[in-house]
């Protein structure tokens, strides 16, 4: 990170970046950008710098902000229309500790409506655009943090990532992602998606700076009892084995690209010669897990969205006339969650009900929570043989915008070799692994067993 | 009374749990005299971003009130969600126990000895309150997700009465557990009551309609008679109940329709995975179960040969009675009778409840009162005067002999002085007559000439022994 001191003015910082914002406008990456209050803020950095006072470990450091992030003076949407206006009277528990050491926000970025998607093209303000290819998707849901990294906005951005919403897009883009264990960052005032799914990472430009902002934000909080005890840099899961897995079952999928298979192999390779020891592991029960996502994460996302039903804040709808049939507060419901829900969002809230409905709940719900334990109990078997397992974090790189919009189960695909490690609560790290012969970003994840997110980082910077 | 049907009932309780804070927030759970939505916090009006976080106290709160049920309880339990729409719950869903509840089985024994079995208890959040006008409605959140325990009994209540008894002695069990404030007006305590029938002998039980939200006694025994009634007319019609949901009326005494089955919600269970599994330790577990107070069973035992039953049993609707009684029992058990009596018969008549609100004589100011009745230094009327004026602040602090000295009511036992009153009042021309017909054999008048001597005595004299020396003495 490029930090304020007493030769680069946190003003200057802050500067390039808003100007870098103005430039990178046709990507279409930030749905607010918060320039006075940045500026201010940079002023104050600034001025204690000058006193000598101690200004923090990201002093100055401009940074975006995922718009599920709440922020207390920031429209934070989760770029969904029945959250236009909200304006919540609360800061995200990582927005709280980035802005303590320093760090600046200066605006927030677009995203699938809610995180509901792999390509950004959900969102209520349109999509935002691939950072090496215009015509092509930023990925998603975080297409907007990872692209904003990507062109340089910013030095970093947060994201959340449910199935892949950090990976997918850092890869889209060539750039570093990390989706931690579950419960090692707050979810506290991030709009949730799917809560046991879940998790708070970032995106950067080098594996160094994912390891300071996990020292920065990872922790346990009374306001989140899913987080765990504090462990990271204090109690991590050490990687010991020098031995690195792959799966058979992705590397021979016949949906796999194969300029990423190449990439993959060749980070193998690397990995033999730095001393590791690489074998192939059959994982035969992760073809279970999209299946098994696609149950869970629609079921809490039904869940989670109950709450935005027009009575108390956000968009409500205009439409109340009572009819015959129905009362004016069930209208207020339907007509509110009609309009302000967008079509994917409808689409998970349909899935959702339908499998937790009466008679529905053991066939589906049930069973896709057997499905997730049997995935954890095959990851903890090859994690006693391997530290960690490289694998593609998605079977292809950006596809063209557009291009999967009518066919939601080729978009949901993409999330393949991307949601296992959101079902077993697994800290994964993406990173950048060169280009295809279009030019295109290719990116791995590297994922380790719980606790091991430190770890990862290390070993992503000794591949890259 | 014997019925042509046999009557199945099983109740559902949700208790009000008096935590200081809300099950899933820090804001004030007490929200008695304050403005509409001000004890609300983001969590409860469920804001995006919001997580629920455990409230310790109420779980301390429902292991006790499983000990006041004679419950086991789960070492391991969840959180589930219930989702409905309706603008009383922000959420869109009630977070409750659905699977895997906090306490489990028990019974509460009721008075004639009868044990009526729980199946489980668990914790859920409350609803807010709606209030209906014509064109429009008012939400009002304060009490969102106050704690609430539901406590489910098996269907083994067999009559209205008996339903009566269950609600009754379970409120009794709660609020000596201390777990909530039972003010059953203000809806700390609300029964659900499911009731079937069936013919006698009949294995397979009847279709049972559920009576909502009934929060007293009276109108329990008053609802569950009218279903008897509603329901065996249509059996003997030959026609079907419908399982369903009613409301009752205190007003009209009848239950009516609310929505039937075929419009029932599909509430779409789902575990909560907001909130952890609640693991608790045996330790934990046992510590707080072991701070459960002494229950009316336990002062039915204890006072079993001191008190009569009826006394008791009127008496054991107030916790702070038993427990002075159970002190009192402790240093003197002679007294215990008396002074039960004098609760049941001064502090609880209807004219003097409101002294209920004021501190209770201690233990040791109670049975020095009562010493001083049984050695006839005060007189039962003077007694009840003095217990009375106890409850007064000005006077809370002083000793019975202190306060009846100072009221002027000890009474004159002493035979010499006695003696003398009397002969003065013979003396007096006025009583000749009437000593003159008593010792002609019109024992009635005897009383006159005792009213004379207590009037002479102002009031002083213990009245039977005046008798005594005036009948001895006009022998």
């Amino acid at each position: 990170m490029k930090l304020a001191n007493s030769t680069t003015t946190a003003v200057s910082l802050i500067k390039a970046s808003l100007k870098r914002i103005e430039e990178t406008n046709d990507w279409h990456i930030f749905t607010f950008v918060d320039k006075d209050a940045a500026i201010k803020k940079a002023e104050e950095i600034d001025a204690k710098i000058k006193k000598g006072e101690p200004v923090g470990r990201l002093a100055g450091v401009p940074y975006a902000l995922k718009a599920n992030f709440l922020s207390k003076h920031r429209p934070a949407d989760a770029s969904a229309k029945i959250l236009t206006e909200f304006i919540s009277p609360i800061d995200s528990t990582t927005a709280e500790k980035l802005e303590k050491e320093g760090a600046i926000c200066v605006g927030c970025v677009n995203l699938d409506a809610f995180a509901h998607g792999s390509s950004t093209e959900n969102s209520y303000y349109g999509p935002t655009k691939n950072s090496a290819d215009r015509s092509r998707v930023a990925g998603g849901s975080s297409g907007g943090s990872a692209v904003a990294v990507a062109l340089d906005c910013v030095q970093f951005a947060t994201g959340s990532d449910t199935g892949g919403s950090i990976r997918q897009p850092a890869s889209f883009n060539g750039v570093y992602g990390i989706k931690p264990t579950y419960g090692t960052i707050s979810r506290y005032g991030v709009v949730a998606m799917a809560s046991s799914l879940d998790v708070i990472g970032f995106f950067t430009k080098s594996a160094s700076d994912l390891d300071l902002l996990m020292s920065i934000t990872a922790g346990q909080d009374s306001k989140d009892q899913t987080t765990l005890p504090d462990f990271y840099g204090k109690d991590d899961t050490q990687l010991t084995k020098k031995c690195i897995g792959y799966v058979k079952e992705f590397m021979n999928s016949p949906a796999l690209d194969p300029e990423i298979k190449s990439a993959l192999e060749s980070k193998l390779t690397s990995l033999h010669s730095m001393g590791y020891e690489t074998v192939e592991l059959s994982m035969p029960t992760l073809e279970y897990a999209l299946a098994a996502y696609y149950i869970i994460q629609p079921a809490e996302v039904a869940s989670n969205l109950s709450r935005y039903d027009g009575v108390r804040y956000g968009f409500r709808s205009g439409d109340l006339k009572a009819t015959d049939n129905k009362t004016s507060i069930d209208l207020l419901f339907e007509n509110t969650r009609s309009e302000g829900f967008m079509r994917e969002n409808k689409r998970r809230i349909m899935i959702g009900n339908f499998v937790l409905s009466s008679g529905f709940y053991d066939a589906f719900f049930l069973k896709a929570a057997k499905a997730r334990t049997l995935i954890i109990n095959e990851f903890d078997k090859a994690f006693e043989r391997v530290d960690a397992i490289l694998s593609p974090v998605s079977p292809n790189p950006a596809f063209k915008l557009g291009e999967k919009v009518d066919d939601p189960v080729s978009m949901y695909l993409e999330d393949v070799m991307s949601v296992p490690v959101n079902l077993a609560g697994l800290p994964a790290v993406a990173f950048p692994a060169g280009k295809n012969k279009a030019g295109l970003p290719l990116g791995l994840q590297i994922i380790g067993p719980r606790r091991s997110d430190k770890n990862l980082i290390k070993i992503t910077e000794e591949l890259v | 009374m014997s019925r042509k049907y046999d009557i199945t009932i099983g109740i559902e309780c949700h208790v009000q749990l008096k935590t200081k804070t809300k099950l899933f927030s820090e804001v004030d759970n007490d929200a008695r005299g304050k403005e509409p939505n001000s004890c609300v916090s983001p969590v409860d009006y469920a804001l995006p971003g919001m997580l629920p976080r455990l409230n310790g106290e109420a779980v301390k709160l429902a292991i006790r009130a499983g000990a006041a049920m004679n419950a086991k309880i789960n070492p391991e339990s969840r959180f589930d969600r219930k989702h409905y729409f309706y603008p009383d719950s922000p959420k869109g869903y009630q977070i409750t126990q659905f699977y895997h509840p906090i306490v489990g089985e028990g019974y509460i024994e009721l008075p004639s000895g009868k044990k009526i079995r729980i199946e489980n208890a668990h914790l859920e959040g409350d609803a807010g309150k709606l209030t209906h006008f014509d064109t429009y409605s008012l939400v009002d959140l304060n009490r969102v997700d106050t704690p609430l325990l539901e406590i489910v009994s098996m269907p083994d209540i067999s009559s209205p009465e008996e339903a009566r008894d269950y609600c009754k002695e379970l409120w009794r069990n709660m609020i000596y557990a201390g777990v909530t404030n039972g003010d059953l007006y203000n809806g700390n305590m609300r029964f659900d009551v499911n009731i079937s029938l069936k013919k006698p002998g009949d294995k397979k039980l009847g279709t049972r309609a559920e009576i909502k939200n009934l929060n007293s006694f009276r109108s329990i025994e008053r609802a569950a008679a009218y279903e008897y009634e509603r329901q065996s007319k249509l059996l003997d019609k030959g026609e079907k109940v419908v399982q369903e949901t009613r409301g009752w009326s205190d007003a009209t005494g009848v239950t009516t329709a609310q929505r039937n089955k075929e419009e029932a919600q599909d509430y779409r269970y789902m575990p909560e995975p907001d909130l952890p599994p609640l693991s608790l330790s045996r330790e934990f577990i046992d510590t707080e179960y072991g701070k459960c107070p002494d229950l009316p069973a336990d002062y039915r035992t204890r006072f079993a040969k001191m008190i009569s039953v009826d006394t008791l049993e009127v008496l054991l609707d107030y916790p702070e009675l038993a427990i002075r009684l159970a002190e009192i029992a402790n240093s003197d058990q002679l007294m215990v009778d008396y002074i039960a009596n004098l609760f049941a018969s001064v502090l609880l008549a209807e004219e003097n409840q409101s002294l209920l609100n004021d501190a209770l004589p201690s233990a040791s100011q109670l049975i020095e009162l009562a010493t001083m009745k049984s050695k006839n230094e005060l007189s039962s009327t003077s007694a009840k005067e003095v217990f009375i004026k106890l409850f007064e602040s000005k006077h809370a602090s002083k000793t019975p002999s202190s306060l009846a000295k100072e009221l002027n009511l000890i009474q004159e036992n002493d035979s010499g002085a006695l003696e003398a009153i009397v002969d003065a009042v013979l003396a007096k021309p006025e009583t000749a007559k009437a000593q003159a017909d008593y010792k002609a054999g019109q024992e009635k008048v005897l009383g006159f000439l005792v009213g004379q001597v207590m009037k002479e005595s102002r009031g002083k004299a213990n009245p039977s022994a005046v008798s005594a020396i005036l009948q001895n003495k006009l022998k």
